[in-house]
């Protein structure tokens, strides 16, 4: 909190326009607790307008780029459908209805952008205003549709009698950072398929948009490679319950894309890759010891040619699987031990002039690497430790910080080497806390270092972790929700008004119930109840 | 006892982002990885047992559980009928769509019966398990037909479970089972899992999924704290405003009559006790809504402040109240014993009300209020006495001072290991019996693998006399409900409270941490496949993944 009242009393207008937003939105509270996470600019009054499910209508602007058979927008609108009207069933849809209170809400976009992939610059922006019978939404792009009707299905509230209402509201939204990630780990614990569809669902309820998939590590290896079919085959934890085909993965991405979610894999090398070398013989550094191979395998073996041959293959296959601009090189924790014991790897550290400087033997792989995805058109995001030793840093493009301590002292010094960054550092989610510590999770200031616009610029986004060593499909919903939407709010919503726990509580205990509402397994915040309780175990 | 600070409890190592696994490389640190144990995926350990090299197989299409002739409990025991189609199913994943084909005829080294037989001449199958009940068993695997012999039901239920548990699948999906011969009993009597319904409303199917579960830990009594501060879900016939007004909600939010014979039902066909609690004369918020002149007003200077304090000890009233309540209650609960709480009483509103202060110098108590306190509870323990009850309070009610009946049951809940050790000896040499929970918060989570301290503790670690270490008759695993619902509940629990299962079951020299890993390993995948989201020990897989998403 500290930190915080730092930051706000350098300017005192924005503070007032602040407690004028907060005046203004308090005054639509009494009909509905709010939005999650909060929109930059919203004014509701206490005029409410009924909704019938059966009159309902979602229909396009006359003049949107996107029309009806846009799939991406008439599924969203399906979907949207249901999550506005949780009780509507089929059934009650046959009663005659009088036709007095219908309402459409109109969609525009600018751009028909429905077979595309959303990516980093794809503008998020959107203009919702609810007025007497209709609702307009103005975007862009149809990414900026999507963020406005979750926020829609948001304002819509039921009576104590189960009649639905919306309340007069004009909203301008979009979000303060572009890139906005969850992290599941699949290799520590496998993840069905079914669990990561329903994480993109969450998501989209918080407006997350990039799901980080740390698909493979030491443990096992589930991603089923046409290129190297051995690697899942014996790198996995059974080969064929354990694995993501190539299918599985195309319904990731796809499913992704229709809720306006990146998928960013992460191929974690040279460390964290024991799983790889099972199926792939000579990938990983054989281990010495005294004078002798020890039967143990360390980091990828970076004094090899087949090393980068195979890697060049490997990536080229990953890079046209996932269409996403960006890929993940991992690069973090490499153990120099092996490398030291192995004199294969001492004769070409020598070769090379690197004397006994394993950082630099390190940077000299991961280079490889990044040039390597820099030919198949692929931005590279590396976790700190590749900047830390990094002498060459331009070669690098985004660091992800997540070591603790004073993370945003190296977020100051990635973006003054000019590099942009994304902050993991306080959102490691997989260690414990009761769910009460969400406030933990929202007290963050990315930008809350000293440094030059263009610095904060650079800081493009965030990232909620969710390490897999304790979390499998068993325990993942719980521990993931509602604490991962307090980093939504922040990466999503302007900061001065999100800056009090105590104001944002109750409107996040209303998403939180919300949430269960629409079967996702939120956990509790503190003592209290939803009307709908979580009805399974 | 929930005032305990979780997040002072947070232990976390935060130098990586992988947490252990640092270094691995470095020192050849072997991960733990999941090993057979030659006791296979039995938990917890029973206390004898000899798994032989020679495998059976077993067909759902010609296995059967028969009742052994001579048996106690025959056909008529509905209790041990739903047993064996429980465990049918979880041995052979449910009924088999293909005929039963009892005529083909079974190879020699098939398994085709299990033959249960109860012995005494009470087999108690239509009764309720007590403290006093006898849990034994003898499994004896071999061909052509399994015996599990047991003196009353209680044990057969166990020994299912056991028999189910060395099950397992050869390489080509076979069931198969090695010829073995257990002999069973538990180490504590008194073996028990607490959840808190009113911190957070628990929904019916919460409560019997973990019913289910804890049968398949052999525990045997679930300890309800029912009501408390927060809310009031219990439906009284008596007195429904108390949950009219005092539960979350009137209707979708509380336990009904039936609701609650159905837990108690259910527990009972798992030879698991049903323990109401039901705490005062604190944690009473909720009463009060329904209840006029429960609680006491609270005073600001000479006038009501409008808020109330603890049970109002001075009016007879209340006492009327609580021989009523208390009445209900103990024809509600079948179970010998109910817990009466009595921990964390706050002064601060007994000391600002004056008509307190003028009964406290009628009375002679002067100051202490402990005393006033005292005072209650022998009043109401008086009252629960004439329901012919048992009773179990937290410690501080011993701690106080307060004359108790010699058979009471005093609930270890404070303090750190030497702090409960302490206590323990204490009430012991008091010559009270007692339950043990301190180590054993669940609701309290960290980094890691938790479940070996909580695997470690053992309640007759303290320094005192044989005579002494027999008045421990158990303990209980703690889930306090702040932040606890039917969301994250069964994860949280299992498989930790497992490690307790184990700690009160099994023979106390059964400490070997690694053979533990292996076994409940197994377990806690084996609860996953029977539809328990019960939550991973460290990077790990199970053949069958938790698909209840």
């Amino acid at each position: 909190m500290k930190v915080m009242r730092a930051v706000n009393t350098k300017q005192c207008a924005p503070i007032i326009y602040a407690l004028l937003q907060l005046i203004i939105f308090y005054a639509g509270l009494n009909a509905v607790k709010g939005v999650w996470p909060l929109p930059h600019a919203l004014t509701s009054s206490v005029e409410q307008y009924p909704l019938n499910p059966q009159t309902f209508a979602f229909d396009y602007g006359k003049h949107s780029a996107t029309q009806q058979g846009c799939s991406l927008l008439d599924a969203a609108f399906r979907r949207y459908f249901l999550l506005i009207f949780p009780d509507y069933t089929a059934e009650n849809g046959q009663l005659e209805v009088a036709a007095n209170n219908s309402f459409s809400l109109y969609i525009s976009t600018d751009h028909n952008d429905c077979e595309n992939y959303p990516n980093d610059d794809s503008s998020e922006r959107y203009n919702l205003s609810v007025s007497a019978g209709q609702a307009s939404l103005n975007a862009a792009t149809v990414w900026g549709i999507l963020r406005g009707l979750e926020t829609f299905s948001q304002l819509v509230y039921q009576d104590d009698l189960g009649s639905y209402f919306v309340n007069e509201t004009f909203i301008e939204d979009f979000p303060r950072f572009q890139f906005r990630g969850v992290l599941l780990d699949t290799s520590r614990h496998y993840l069905p398929v079914h669990a990561i569809l329903k994480t993109l669902d969450a998501m989209s309820y918080s407006k997350f948009n990039v799901f980080h998939w740390h698909i493979v590590d030491d443990p096992s290896f589930p991603y089923q490679s046409r290129s190297f079919p051995e690697l899942s085959k014996k790198g996995a934890f059974h080969p064929a319950t354990h694995i993501y085909t190539q299918s599985d993965v195309r319904r990731v991405i796809s499913y992704a894309r229709m809720r306006g979610i990146r998928v960013l894999p992460e191929f974690d090398s040279p460390g964290h890759t024991g799983s790889w070398g099972k199926g792939q013989s000579h990938l990983l550094t054989p281990c010495y010891k005294g004078g002798a191979p020890s039967g143990t395998f360390g980091p990828v073996n970076p004094a090899l040619q087949s090393t980068y041959q195979f890697m060049a293959s490997f990536f080229k296959e990953v890079t046209s699987v996932f269409p996403d601009s960006y890929i993940h090189l991992g690069g973090d924790e490499v153990d120099f031990s092996c490398w030291r014991s192995n004199p294969h790897v001492r004769a070409f550290m020598q070769k090379m002039g690197f004397g006994g400087d394993f950082p630099k033997l390190e940077a000299f792989y991961i280079e490889n690497i990044v040039n390597i995805t820099s030919a198949n058109n692929k931005t590279s995001i590396v976790w700190q430790d590749v900047f830390d030793y990094h002498e060459r840093r331009s070669a690098l493009s985004v660091v992800e910080v997540w070591k603790h301590g004073c993370y945003l002292c190296k977020v100051r010094q990635v973006t003054k080497a000019g590099l942009r960054v994304i902050l993991a550092s306080p959102w490691y989610l997989d260690l414990p806390g009761p769910t009460h510590n969400w406030a933990r999770y929202y007290t963050v200031w990315p930008l809350a270092f000293p440094g030059s616009e263009k610095q904060k610029r650079l800081v493009i986004g965030g990232e909620v972790c969710m390490w897999g060593e304790y979390v499998d499909a068993t325990n993942l919903f719980p521990k993931l929700w509602p604490r991962a939407s307090a980093a939504a709010e922040r990466l999503w919503s302007d900061e001065k008004q999100t800056s009090s726990v105590e104001k944002a509580f109750p409107r996040l205990e209303d998403f939180r119930c919300k949430l269960l509402r629409r079967g996702i397994q939120a956990g509790p915040l503190n003592v209290g109840h939803c009307k709908h309780e979580y009805q399974s175990v | 006892m929930r005032a305990l600070s979780v997040s002072a409890l947070l232990l976390l190592a935060l130098n990586s982002c992988r947490g252990t696994q640092d270094n691995l490389l470095d020192e050849d640190v072997i991960e733990p990885v999941v090993q057979a144990s030659k006791y296979g995926s039995l938990w917890p350990l029973p206390q004898k047992v000899q798994i032989s090299e020679v495998p059976l197989k077993l067909s759902g299409a010609t296995f059967e559980f028969t009742d052994a002739k001579g048996s106690t409990a025959g056909p008529s025991c509905s209790l041990l009928q739903s047993a064996y189609r429980r465990y049918y199913d979880y041995i052979f994943g449910g009924p088999k769509k293909q005929k039963m084909s009892r005529n083909r005829r079974a190879g020699p080294l098939e398994l085709t019966e299990l033959q249960v037989s109860i012995t005494s001449p009470d087999s108690q199958c239509d009764g309720y398990p007590s403290v006093t009940s006898d849990e034994s068993y003898e499994l004896s695997v071999d061909v052509p037909v399994a015996v599990l012999k047991a003196p009353t039901v209680w044990g057969a239920l166990h020994g299912l479970e056991t028999f189910s548990q060395l099950v397992y699948e050869d390489d080509y999906g076979a069931k198969t089972i090695n010829s073995t011969k257990v002999s069973d009993f538990p180490r504590f009597a008194h073996r028990g899992i607490l959840l808190d319904s009113s911190r957070h409303f628990l929904p019916i199917k919460v409560l019997l999924a973990n019913l289910e579960t804890m049968a398949m830990n052999k525990f045997n009594v679930f300890h309800w704290h029912i009501v408390d501060d927060q809310s009031f879900p219990y439906l009284s016939r008596t007195f429904p405003q108390l949950s009219q007004q005092g539960a979350y909600h009137p209707y979708s939010h509380v336990y009904t009559p039936s609701d609650v014979k159905m837990v108690i039902e259910f527990a009972r066909l798992r030879g698991i006790r049903v323990i109401p609690e039901f705490d005062t004369p604190g944690h009473t918020q909720s009463w009060g809504k329904g209840q006029m002149d429960l609680l006491t007003p609270c005073f600001s200077g000479a006038t009501p402040s409008g808020s109330f304090g603890p049970v109002n000890p001075i009016l007879n009233t209340t006492y009327d109240f609580m021989s009523r309540f208390f009445k209900e209650v103990s024809d509600v609960f079948p179970d010998g014993y109910v817990h009466l709480g009595g921990d964390e009483v706050d002064f601060t509103c007994w000391k600002s009300n004056p008509d307190i202060k003028k009964f406290m110098d009628r009375q002679g108590f002067g100051q202490d209020y402990s005393k006033l306190e005292s005072f209650y509870i022998q009043k109401l323990l008086d009252i629960v006495t004439t329901t012919k009850k048992g009773y179990i309070i937290w410690q501080e009610v011993f701690d106080n001072g307060v004359k108790l009946k010699p058979d009471t049951l005093i609930h270890v809940w404070k303090g750190n290991q030497e702090q409960y050790q302490n206590e323990m000896a204490k009430i012991t040499s008091a010559g009270y019996q007692t339950l043990l929970s301190s180590p054993w918060y669940l609701n309290r989570i960290s980094y890691g693998q938790d479940w070996q301290s909580t695997y470690k503790a053992d309640p007759q670690d303290f320094k005192g006399t044989e005579e002494q270490k027999k008045l421990v008759i158990g303990g209980e695993a703690c889930l306090w409900g702040e932040y606890v619902d039917a969301t994250n509940l069964t994860p949280r629990l299992w498989p930790r409270a497992s490690a307790v299962a184990e700690r009160l079951w099994s023979a106390k020299d059964v400490t070997d941490i690694n053979d533990a890993y292996n076994r409940l390993s197994a377990h806690r995948c084996r609860m996953v496949e029977r539809g328990i989201p019960a939550e991973p020990l460290f990077s790990s897989f199970c053949r069958h993944e938790y698909k209840g998403i």
